[in-house]
């Protein structure tokens, strides 16, 4: 059951990539290039998605509990630091190179370009990397 | 060169944020694909692995999802520069790990929050986002 729900709503969350038109990683770039032939679309992207959250959360947070899990777990770090501020640049460089970030590299799987080949898979590893290096600053901090 | 889609991409990021709302009713939990993504890979701290697989797998059946629906294929321009893409995955997955969130997890869950530290995070991968297109297309000339 879990995984079935999970699936439609990867699926919803899938198709709202294809429908704006960010699994193209062109598009993306696009946007990123204001010096060029700038496609402002992914702002309304942006825009589309955070207005409907931030309604939509607001609904849904006044409940109780989630439907399938005994409370709700919302992101308790507030602070603003070094590790936050790397990775974050360091991801956007690889949007930029890519044009692709984890959602549309997943959406992308199954369209055959064989860019997207080169990206999953190190995608993967990063993540794994990536894991292992923030477990090590928060031992180092702690 | 892409066409500016300010409705579709408006309607597409409506889903997207659907997508939160939905994940968030059900789950209780943030929809960061990079943070979905990399608990898919071991160690395990809990066992919600079928719900993650789950929504990625809904990712990926999105294209055939809108094909069946609409009768178009999604059109996409990767890159074919395999080893651009090996290292842009690298970065991509690294960066958003090591970061806590990505496009999705800090740019529309944590906006939509109104969280500093997800609006950090976005600003921070949207410059240097803009800074490698702005060096790969108009300094180095690719």
């Amino acid at each position: 059951m879990p995984f079935l729900v999970n699936l439609g709503i990867g699926l919803v969350f899938g198709i709202g990539l294809v429908i704006s038109g960010m699994a193209d990683p062109a598009k993306v770039q696009n946007f990123l290039d204001l010096a060029g032939r700038w496609d402002p679309s992914l702002a309304f992207v942006m825009g589309g998605a955070v207005v409907t959250t931030f309604v939509g959360y607001a609904i849904v947070l006044r409940r109780p509990r989630p439907v399938n899990a005994p409370r709700f777990r919302l992101p308790a770090d507030n602070r603003i630091d070094a590790r936050l501020l790397a990775g974050a640049a360091l991801f956007g460089i690889g949007w930029g190179l890519g044009g692709f970030c984890p959602g549309p590299a997943f959406t992308a799987a199954t369209l055959g370009a064989a860019g997207t080949y080169a990206f999953l898979p190190t995608m993967l590893l990063g993540m794994g990397l990536g894991r292992i290096a923030a477990q090590r600053a928060r031992a180092a901090a702690a | 060169m892409t066409t500016f889609t300010p409705i579709a991409s408006t309607l597409g990021g409506v889903l997207i944020g659907c997508a939160a709302v939905l994940l968030m009713a059900w789950d209780g939990r943030i929809a960061g694909i990079s943070g979905i993504a990399s608990r898919l890979l071991p160690p395990y701290q809990d066992n919600a692995f079928a719900a993650r697989l789950g929504f990625v797998l809904g990712l990926a059946a999105a294209p055939l999802a809108y094909w069946l629906a609409t009768g178009r294929e999604v059109a996409q321009t990767v890159s074919p520069n395999l080893p651009l893409m090996a290292a842009a995955g690298l970065l991509v997955g690294f960066g958003a790990v090591y970061g806590s969130g990505c496009t999705s997890g800090h740019g529309v869950c944590g906006l939509s929050r109104l969280s500093p530290r997800s609006l950090a995070a976005t600003l921070t991968f949207m410059a240097t986002g803009f800074a490698t297109v702005f060096i790969v297309r108009h300094l180095i000339g690719a």
